[in-house]
């Protein structure tokens, strides 16, 4: 540690390079590097493999809405149908796990009474312990029909907006239950993150808003909302990394169609992960290639929204 | 109920000689005001909603949450001032929400009890499918829970000595910008989706061993993939609470740094460590999707063997239960449902027990 300034060393300030110290230092630095291959790799290895299926296709990748790929004839497949339902289903996600995490952090740091504050958000976390296809299981097997009648009561009051328009799905396997479900699913890693900022807002913001005769709301608003307001993005966008790449619960859920529809009441649209878990026991021909190539676009979007989330939350550690 | 502290003239004019009360203090409401008006909001609701003849628990709950704020908001513009009402309304909002989390919470766990208990017995956890028709009512999880086992034993020896010496790497001896990298990838791999981590899997093992090859091996290298990030975030916050002291303390007796880092920093960690690690395990223990496209969703007889045929394992199962629909096929996936959420919920509480009952006397 001390002995690295080589050209004023003398022998006695002169370490010995040891053998364990060079192999456990290499060792250590291999397995970091490691990672970094395997991240590397998983990029090159979808790239090889799709490859094959895409410059065969016949049809537009991006813009095409159908799905043939399952042939060795001029397979005609697309990813702009998966696309759309991917992003819908994550961005019904967000909106709703958002605020609601929000107001869970906030009760956590401080409404709850401060012993039970560390019990809830342990309870909290429970909801990320779940296994995803244990959430596709309750969706499908208990939820969608608990949904039913609130679906009817959107359709008849809020169906003049066009996302709610009927007739509605008589099976409750539509967008919104899919979204719903992705909600609890993304809900405690928001939690936890704006948890984590609520908590190192400084106390003396904190005290100076309480001090000027502020309510509690107040002191929210002015020291907590803003100080927090990075984390909570960073969160938000961690949160919707995970919601676009969700699989089995929509792939459990939703009943798929692979058309653009924004109707969330009604079945149809399909997300890209959903559709290559559904589909892949099945490929044939280009299918498993082509399938690796929606998996692309997936790694693509899923890789620029947590950089962006981790290029956000890393800006904020540096300012305070 | 709101008068006794609203000005001194009432409270003159309530009991005998007056109490007077500065004028600062402007009205209050009592502290038990607001659980009182959420009783009060929760009988009207219900009343009304069962008057009305559509009574139920969720349409109650929302009546009720929805009468609550605006009573308690109202009242508290009446006696004390619209910023305070404001304040009451938001903690309402607050208090709804971390309900609102709960609910989902108890309806899933509650679920996969009820309907996990009725197929869940000695019988369900120690047959196979083997022989067993989708409508039978016969066959149990036993397979599921050997590549469940198998599989995550695999995941976890591949990835704890590459997750923890890549921690290490960060926290003793990285500095500069290799190590800004990894730190930067490693969270960024953190957000793979698992179905990605499946398909990268089957392209190698396509490379490797030409298309269509299923096992257990594929199925934990994917897994892998998955938990490695998990291990070295955890782990490296683990090394760093470890006191510098110590470290030096041992450098200044002459220890060279790899005997310290093995004889000083692991075992002053080792309880944080392990907690980490049994999370990861506890997060890749359920996952479905990597695993339905590398091990395999059809096997159906006992496979002890990483490296050869399918694979099953309890997610998967589950899955595969699901997509076949029958009514019993439901029942079998609720069990196993529930036997899967035990695994993971006896992992989650050793993690916790471990990190609280050995955790490193800090001190101070």
């Amino acid at each position: 540690m001390s002995t690295t300034d080589s050209s004023t060393a003398t022998p006695i300030t002169q370490g010995k390079r040891r053998i364990g110290d060079v192999v456990f230092a290499n060792t250590a630095r291999g397995s970091g590097v490691l990672i970094l291959l395997i991240l590397a790799g998983v990029a090159a290895f979808l790239l090889i493999q799709s490859f094959d299926s895409l410059s065969a296709n016949t049809a537009n990748f991006l813009t095409t809405e159908e799905w043939d790929a399952n042939t060795r004839e001029n397979p005609a497949f697309g990813v702009a149908a998966l696309a759309f339902g991917t992003v819908l289903a994550a961005a019904i996600a967000l909106l709703i796990a958002t605020p609601v995490a929000i107001g869970i952090a906030l009760f956590i740091v401080y409404y709850a009474p401060r012993r039970l504050a560390a019990v809830l958000g342990y309870i909290v976390d429970l909801l990320a312990a779940i296994p995803s296809v244990v959430y596709g299981l309750w969706g499908i097997g208990y939820l969608v029909f608990q949904l039913q009648d609130f679906y009817v009561l959107l359709e008849r009051y809020l169906g003049w907006i066009p996302l709610f328009a009927g007739p509605i799905s008589t099976t409750g396997r539509t967008m919104l239950s899919a979204g719903i479900v992705l909600a609890v699913m993304i809900l405690p890693i928001i939690t936890a993150m704006s948890r984590d900022v609520f908590r190192q807002v400084p106390q003396g913001h904190r005290e100076a808003a309480l001090a000027l005769g502020s309510t509690r709301w107040e002191m929210i608003r002015m020291a907590v909302l803003p100080f927090g307001r990075p984390g909570v993005i960073g969160g938000a966008m961690l949160g919707l990394g995970r919601a676009l790449g969700e699989t089995m619960a929509v792939a459990m859920i939703l009943s798929p169609s692979l058309v653009i529809s924004p109707f969330l009441l009604q079945s149809g649209n399909q997300t890209i992960a959903a559709h290559i878990a559904l589909q892949y026991p099945e490929a044939t021909g280009y299918g498993v290639s082509a399938l690796i190539a929606a998996g692309l676009v997936l790694f693509a979007i899923t890789l620029v929204v947590n950089m962006g989330a981790r290029f956000v939350v890393a800006r904020r550690k540096e300012f305070s | 109920m709101t008068t006794t502290t609203r000005t001194p003239s009432t409270g003159a004019s309530g009991d005998g000689p007056a109490q007077r009360q500065p004028r600062l203090l402007s009205g209050s409401l009592p502290r038990f005001a607001p659980p009182a008006v959420l009783v009060a909001a929760a009988l009207v609701s219900a009343g009304v909603l069962a008057a009305l003849g559509a009574f139920s628990w969720p349409g109650t709950a929302v009546l009720a949450a929805v009468l609550y704020l605006v009573a308690i908001g109202a009242l508290s513009t009446a006696v004390e001032n619209g910023r305070k009402a404001k304040d009451r309304m938001v903690t309402g909002v607050v208090y709804i929400c971390f309900a609102l989390a709960m609910l989902p919470l108890v309806s899933l766990l509650s679920t996969v009890l009820v309907n996990g208990l009725e197929r869940l017995d000695g019988y369900f956890l120690t047959v196979s499918m083997n022989g067993v028709t989708p409508s039978m009512d016969a066959g149990g999880v036993y397979h599921a829970i050997v590549g469940t086992v198998a599989i995550t034993l695999m995941a976890a020896v591949i990835s704890i000595p590459i997750g923890l010496f890549t921690a290490i790497y960060l926290v003793e001896y990285g500095k500069g910008r290799l190590a800004k990298a990894i730190t930067f990838f490693v969270d960024v791999m953190t957000g793979i989706p698992s179905i990605v981590a499946g398909l990268f899997v089957v392209a190698l093992w396509m490379m490797l061993f030409g298309p269509g090859e299923t096992n257990g091996a594929a199925g934990a290298v994917s897994l892998s993939v998955l938990m490695i990030p998990v291990v070295v975030r955890s782990s490296e916050e683990m090394l760093r609470l470890v006191p510098n002291e110590l470290r030096e303390a041992s450098y200044a007796l002459g220890v060279p740094k790899w005997l310290t880092i093995v004889k000083v920093v692991l075992p002053t960690a080792i309880a944080g460590l392990t907690t980490g690690i049994m999370l990861a395990l506890a997060r890749v223990i359920g996952e479905t999707a990597p695993l339905v496209l590398t091990a395999g969703s059809s096997a159906v007889a006992i496979n002890w063997n990483l490296f050869d045929g399918q694979m099953m394992s309890l997610p998967v199962f589950i899955y595969a239960q699901v997509r076949m629909g029958g009514a019993i096929n439901m029942e079998r996936a609720w069990a196993a449902a529930l036997t899967l959420i035990v695994i993971v919920m006896l992992l989650f509480l050793a993690a916790r027990l471990i990190s609280r009952f050995f955790a490193p006397k800090l001190g101070r």
